[in-house]
């Protein structure tokens, strides 16, 4: 019993750093979804062709410093998600929500298409200047680049709640969020600061593309990690960020516990089944999530 | 005839069915009547699609899902115990059916981006129980080889013998739901699609006909699987995944929502698609690449058309390619007074 007690304390934190890393992924979500209202289907793609762009500049062909690859890959996902806000979302502001939705689902085919054509479908991988030995805390046993996905998230959680709270963008950004129009009203450019949640989204889909690239290796099976936002959001609240935070461990936690004493009873798969089963049953009881908005419509 | 109520809709519809009854199979060399049949079974599914998303405005990205249980159902009374395809294909529809059912309760609660959500759930859950269910799925390999159908104890083995069956089979389903959606039920929909509340309170039950909606596009959804498993000869759940949900949910799109002729038009578009891209980069773009790099990037240029296309249509022209049919037949109705 003792040694199943250890496996357990083991894979809850295992599941802690892989679900903070999942919490980077949905922050991009939650962020469009509370300015916008758009709901972003192509976050895990976003996060592949930022993997891709960086492990490609990196890689043999092009020989960037890392430094600079990673820099160029943030270049590009905000000016790519600028000219994608602009071209795709703006005219489809005020249609019904299967649009948006079909649209970043189309986004998505377009990425997916374009990421491997572009810089070829082998699998690479992107090296961080980190030691890959394993760290041990107390009863706790974690792979380098988990501790700094792990790190990575909590800080930019911090970083967007410290922009949300105390900067005059971010109330404006939250004006935005709670009435379009009456933003507008007020003076606030509505536009701008869904440009502004877009490139917000960029941002972190490219520390997620690096992080996950890294733990993982690239190539278009990348974008499955955007396939984990949803129960992650649904948990934690559409529009809430540290929602996010705890969904994200609810989540992480979650599948390693299944992986671990689950899986070897019916052949594998529930690592990727429990997440959806547990969104199933928050959707039942609490749709709008642990910490989100009442926002849901009775009829 | 209160289906066709003009005389030139009469005699369109009677020559849409000489064409493909008679013209097409004339004509056509056996590998252009797969590709028709694959467009009859597709033209089924975008409808029922089309039922819940375009008439009842419920969105569904687990389409496919419910196509995979009206496949193992089918597949499973078929092999198990022998039954002919008259059982079978109705059969798979109704557990299909009552799996949408299920699905769909929670669509009382939750609209929108939630519902669709919840479907996606629907989609990867359906899929996983199957696959782990040795006594559904027929053991490791998660398929079940099936014979094709028998109909008045002959064997529909030719391409085009299954061509027949299939075109049946979606001009029953096109019929259906012509009726459908002008009788009390497909009004319902339509009212409740366009405000719920309000349809609430003009007497319509919301959660009845939700329900139904679910109900109807699943049955069309387990049809489909049913005939995707006759048509292959085999079920397998890697033929129902998250890609074809979508694939399904662009034909309406594509070919307009609310729109029996949109789901027809979107049913050709999305099947006909790929194959159409691979003939023109086979003869057009093997005069620029080298073979094995044109082999890889058409399924990437399939993807990126497709999006392009969605998001293309979405922006320029909501209704889908029914607008564009119904702006050319109106040029001409009044051709040559433009006004």
């Amino acid at each position: 019993m003792s040694g199943n007690m250890a496996f357990a304390i083991e894979l809850f934190g295992q599941g802690v750093a892989n679900g903070l890393m999942y919490s980077l992924v949905a922050l991009g979500f939650v962020l469009i979804y509370k300015a916008t209202d758009a709901i972003n289907f192509a976050q895990g793609e976003f996060v592949m062709i930022a993997g891709i762009v960086i492990s490609a500049l990196a890689s043999a062909a092009y020989e960037f410093p890392l430094w600079l690859a990673l820099f160029a890959g943030l270049i590009f996902m905000i000016v790519f998600n600028i000219a994608l806000e602009r071209v795709v979302l703006r005219p489809l502001i005020g249609r019904p929500i299967v649009a948006i939705i079909m649209a970043t689902i189309g986004l998505a085919f377009i990425l997916r298409g374009i990421g491997p054509m572009v810089f070829g479908a082998a699998p690479r991988g992107i090296t961080l200047p980190i030691e890959d030995y394993p760290v041990i805390i107390g009863p706790f046993f974690f792979t380098p680049i988990q501790l700094l996905g792990a790190g990575t998230s909590i800080l930019f959680l911090l970083i967007f709640g410290w922009f949300f709270l105390k900067t005059r963008k971010g109330v404006a950004m939250r004006a935005v969020a709670d009435s379009h129009q009456v933003s507008g009203a007020m003076g606030i450019n509505v536009e701008r600061y869904f440009a502004l949640a877009w490139v917000m989204a960029g941002i972190v889909a490219m520390l997620g593309g690096v992080l996950w690239g890294s733990a993982s290796g690239v190539d278009t099976q990348l974008a499955l990690v955007g396939l984990k936002v949803f129960p992650v959001v649904i948990l934690g609240g559409l529009d809430s960020i540290i929602g996010v935070v705890i969904g994200g461990i609810i989540i992480g936690v979650a599948e390693a516990l299944a992986a671990g004493f689950i899986d070897p009873y019916v052949g594998g798969g529930t690592k990727d089944f429990t997440p959806y089963v547990l969104m199933i049953i928050m959707l039942m009881i609490r749709p709008y999530g642990l910490l989100g908005r009442k926002l849901i419509e009775r009829i | 005839m209160g289906l066709y109520p003009l005389p030139i809709s009469r005699f369109s519809a009677f020559a849409l069915l000489v064409l493909f009854f008679i013209a097409a199979p004339l004509v056509m060399s056996e590998y252009y009547l797969t590709l028709l049949s694959l467009v009859a079974i597709a033209t089924v599914g975008a409808l029922g699609l089309n039922i819940l998303l375009g008439y009842a405005g419920q969105l569904s990205i687990g389409h496919a899902a419910f196509m995979s249980v009206g496949a193992y159902t089918a597949a499973n009374l078929a092999t198990k115990f022998d039954l002919p395809f008259l059982i079978t294909l109705p059969a798979g529809g109704l557990m299909a059916a009552a799996i949408g059912i299920i699905v769909g309760v929670p669509s009382l609660r939750i609209k929108g981006v939630y519902l669709a959500i919840a479907t996606l759930a629907a989609q990867f859950i359906i899929e996983w129980i199957i696959n782990h269910s040795p006594s559904i799925s027929g053991g490791a390999q998660a398929s079940i080889e099936v014979a094709r159908p028998t109909l008045l104890g002959e064997r529909l083995d030719s391409p085009t013998e299954l061509y027949y069956f299939l075109l049946i089979v979606a001009v029953v389903a096109v019929i259906a739901t012509q009726n459908l959606v002008r009788s009390r039920v497909g009004r319902a929909f339509v009212a409740i699609r366009d405000q719920d509340i309000a349809a609430e309170i003009i007497g319509i039950s919301v959660f009845k006909y939700k329900l139904y909606a679910f109900a109807i596009s699943s049955f069309y959804a387990g049809v489909t699987g049913v005939l995707y498993t006759y048509y292959l000869g085999i079920a397998s759940y890697e033929q129902f995944q998250l890609g074809v949900s979508i694939d399904y949910l662009a034909m309406v799109i594509i070919g307009g929502l609310g729109s029996v002729l949109g789901s027809v038009f979107g049913a050709f578009f999305i099947s006909l698609l790929p194959i159409a891209i691979r003939l023109v980069m086979e003869n057009v773009g093997s005069l620029f690449v080298e073979p094995d790099v044109l082999a890889q990037s058409i399924s990437q240029l399939r993807q990126i058309l497709f999006g392009v296309l969605i998001i293309f249509f979405l922006i320029v022209e909501p209704d889908g390619l029914n607008r564009l049919w119904i702006n050319v037949r109106n040029y001409f109705r009044v051709w040559p007074f433009s006004h």
